[in-house]
């Protein structure tokens, strides 16, 4: 693997050797190893083009864990403004010597565009495209699962929320159905679900509780507020009501399911508090293994 | 100047003419075909055994620059692309920037290609002034000024009732109102059809609706005030079928496609290949079936390019943040050709669709071999292979989804008026 731009093309085999090296780097209490010398010498950027703290910042331990120097770019605010052209941007970072970008954009297919373009050599990881992918985050979601419940074919996944906008999904949807998950279910109010989902192997409900009846994992997907503007929802109140997790409706779930939440989330939104801090929910894990992941990517990419 | 073209394959289908035979040309004009004037003596003779002679192309719908307004060297880069490809008469959108809204801007134009121009050139003028859908533009002055017809482009307008008073007044004033269905709410800036390519690629879509609304809609009106109406560039199988009933009860509306629709859908799009974005979009393989099932019905009157050229810039960022649009000029026969290989039409109903047909929507006098009319032809080799290669493109745009395709049937010698403007070794 040369870049790191959606689960979608990936192996089983390559799935899977993500996860094994992620393990290497997860101390016996859970935590991510401090110092490995894997990248000593070896310069990254951040390239963020839209907003992100938990990502860029895990991204960025990752790479300090790995002994790589790491430049943090918020070109939000810098460059694109002052009316440069993202194949600028990227030939003024090369000329840095930069070994690899982790790349953050608002546009789906920006990532594998600048793959595209990139000088050989350099390596780049997509940190999300718009509604595309985010791979990164789909492995540690696929790490966290397999932590808590091992192998994948027996596994009832069921994703609720906002799929039409959400790259995250899209990353899962890939994942799950490479390592061989026996059902993904999707469920989300008709107005978030994206045309022809099912075509990518997953199973579309129309409640939430029947999705949930008998699921071993719990997605729930952030619901952004833009999303009541065009006339997509009538409100947050009313979504909740509908589509929220609580903990009645986790209850319908198997008895050991765990939640998953790729964060940030709206407590009373998409998910309950209850449900948030329950003992099922392994949401501040997935933040933790996130680091692991992210560390076995870049250090896969660079050929160790 | 005399010309006799000998023992071509003549495809004429208005005169339905369809056979080997020797064309005659005397002063810019096709003088008899078969039987050759009294006294001929021809001051060149140009042996065409084994090739098709058919009337210069029609392409109702194409773009002379990339960005601005036509200048002299755009007019002939693209009027070059044209006549390689056996296009005898282009007519250029008015969505140029500025756009051509007034008498003034039309005129200038035509001043450049008279000095530039290696074909006929004819504009299809702005329906409202600065395509802004608002305020109706001066449309006699354009007609007077040789406007072939009227169009708001891709650009929506204001409300339905603008465009019902647009087309009752292009009416009045016997222009034809080319009117490319989309709602401009349902588009909602999307780029790629409503689908699975969509769903996998995360791009905002655009539903089929935006078409099948826009034409339910323009029904309604031209039901309401009989004006005619011109549907260009139809994307999606539905609007073909409503149109068809209509056109068969009675309502003066005809319709067309933009060639490549008719071979490509959404599912040959390369993930994120922005080559690939058009507007319309490429849709359904479904849609894609449908389009060919029906480009036999006499409601399509032409088969078109929908050219238009673009700097390598407007393609390189994502989908999305790219410009739609492909320099297709170059395929249009190619295409034409590969429809009758497999068999959606014959030649001559497919030579039709891109010569008389069109000549006679925009009501020219061009498109046919007709003994008098001017001789514009093109005479092409029907088994010649060749690969689209952007490096080989004659349009500055070197974009286009069909690159690196095989074609086959290559234009030998184009004609304009009797004067040869391209051969193939020139």
């Amino acid at each position: 693997m040369q870049h790191f731009l959606t689960t979608e093309s990936l192996t089983l085999d390559q799935l899977t050797a993500i996860l094994d090296t992620a393990e290497s780097f997860i101390n016996a209490d859970g935590s991510s190893v401090k110092k490995v010398p894997l990248l000593r010498g070896k310069t990254i950027v951040n390239l963020f083009f839209e907003a992100s703290t938990r990502t860029r910042s895990t991204f960025e331990l990752a790479a300090k864990r790995l002994s790589a120097d790491i430049l943090n770019m918020n070109i939000a605010a810098s460059a694109t403004v002052k009316g440069e052209s993202l194949l600028d941007t990227l030939r003024n970072l090369e000329a840095m010597h930069v070994d690899m970008f982790i790349v953050r954009h608002q546009d789906s297919g920006a990532a594998e565009f600048l793959s595209q373009h990139i000088a050989p050599g350099i390596s780049l990881i997509n940190a999300g495209d718009g509604r595309h992918a985010h791979p990164t985050q789909a492995m540690l979601d696929m790490f966290t699962i397999r932590r808590h419940k091992g192998a994948f074919d027996q596994l009832k996944v069921t994703i609720v929320g906002d799929l039409l906008h959400s790259r995250v999904a899209r990353s899962q949807i890939h994942a799950l159905r490479t390592l061989g998950a026996k059902e993904i279910r999707v469920v989300a109010p008709r107005t978030l679900m994206p045309t022809q989902l099912e075509a990518l192997a997953v199973d579309r409900y129309d409640t939430v509780e029947s999705a949930l009846t008998g699921t071993d994992v719990i997605i729930t997907l952030r619901l952004q507020k833009e999303r009541m503007q065009g006339a997509l929802l009538p409100s947050e109140r009313e979504y909740f009501q509908l589509f929220g997790l609580t903990p009645e409706r986790v209850a319908l779930a198997a008895k050991d399911a765990i939640v998953m939440h790729p964060g940030p989330i709206n407590r009373g939104v998409e998910i309950s508090s209850a449900v948030a801090d329950g003992e099922q929910s392994v949401i501040l894990q997935q933040v933790s293994y996130g680091i692991a992941v992210r560390m076995a990517v870049m250090s896969m990419l660079a050929g160790h | 100047m005399k010309i006799e073209i000998l023992n071509s394959h003549i495809c004429d289908p208005l005169n339905t003419i369809d056979r080997v035979d020797t064309l005659y040309i005397a002063d810019g004009k096709v003088v008899a075909i078969g039987k050759p004037p009294a006294g001929w003596q021809a001051d060149q003779s140009i042996d065409a055994s084994g090739l098709h002679c058919i009337p210069g192309l029609v392409d109702i719908a194409a773009r002379l620059s990339s960005s601005g307004q036509p200048s002299a060297s755009s007019i002939s880069s693209e009027t070059r692309a044209a006549v390689s490809a056996g296009i005898t008469s282009l007519v250029c959108m008015p969505d140029s920037n500025p756009v051509i809204d007034s008498a003034a801007q039309l005129e200038y134009v035509q001043q450049h290609c008279q000095s530039s121009s290696q074909c006929h050139v004819y504009v299809i003028a702005a329906l409202t002034t600065g395509l802004k859908g608002d305020m109706l533009t001066e449309m006699a002055a354009l007609k007077q000024a040789g406007c072939v017809g009227v169009s708001n482009a891709l650009q929506p307008l204001s409300s339905h009732l603008v465009l019902r008073r647009a087309m009752e007044y292009a009416s009045g004033q016997g222009l034809t109102l080319h009117y490319q269905a989309m709602d401009p709410a349902l588009q909602a800036n999307g780029c790629i059809n409503e689908g699975l390519a969509a769903t996998r690629m995360g791009l905002t879509s655009i539903p089929n609706a935006a078409e099948t609304a826009a034409v339910g809609v323009c029904l309604a009106l031209i039901e309401q005030t009989g004006a005619a109406v011109h549907f260009a560039r139809l994307s999606t199988e539905r609007a073909v079928r409503m149109l068809e009933l209509a056109h068969s009860e009675g309502a003066n509306i005809s319709a067309d496609v933009a060639a490549h629709q008719l071979f490509l859908s959404d599912q040959d799009i390369p993930a994120f290949n922005s080559n690939f974005h058009l507007l319309p979009p490429l849709r359904s393989a479904d849609d894609l079936t449908g389009l060919r099932q029906t480009i036999a019905s006499p409601l399509f009157s032409a088969i078109c390019s929908d050219h238009r050229p673009l700097e390598a810039d407007a393609k390189l960022a994502p989908f999305a943040s790219t410009q739609a649009g492909a320099s297709t000029l170059e395929t249009l026969l190619p295409l034409v050709l590969r429809a009758v290989e497999e068999k959606l039409l014959s030649l001559p109903q497919a030579i039709a669709l891109v010569t008389y047909k069109p000549a006679q929507l925009i009501n020219i006098d061009a498109g046919s071999l007709t003994p008098g009319s001017a001789a514009d032809l093109c005479l092409f080799d029907a088994k010649q292979e060749w690969t689209l290669q952007a490096d080989a493109m004659l349009s500055r745009g070197k974009h286009s989804p069909l690159l690196e395709q095989r074609f086959k049937g290559k234009v030998k010698y184009t004609f304009v008026s009797g004067q040869l403007v391209y051969s193939e070794t020139s």
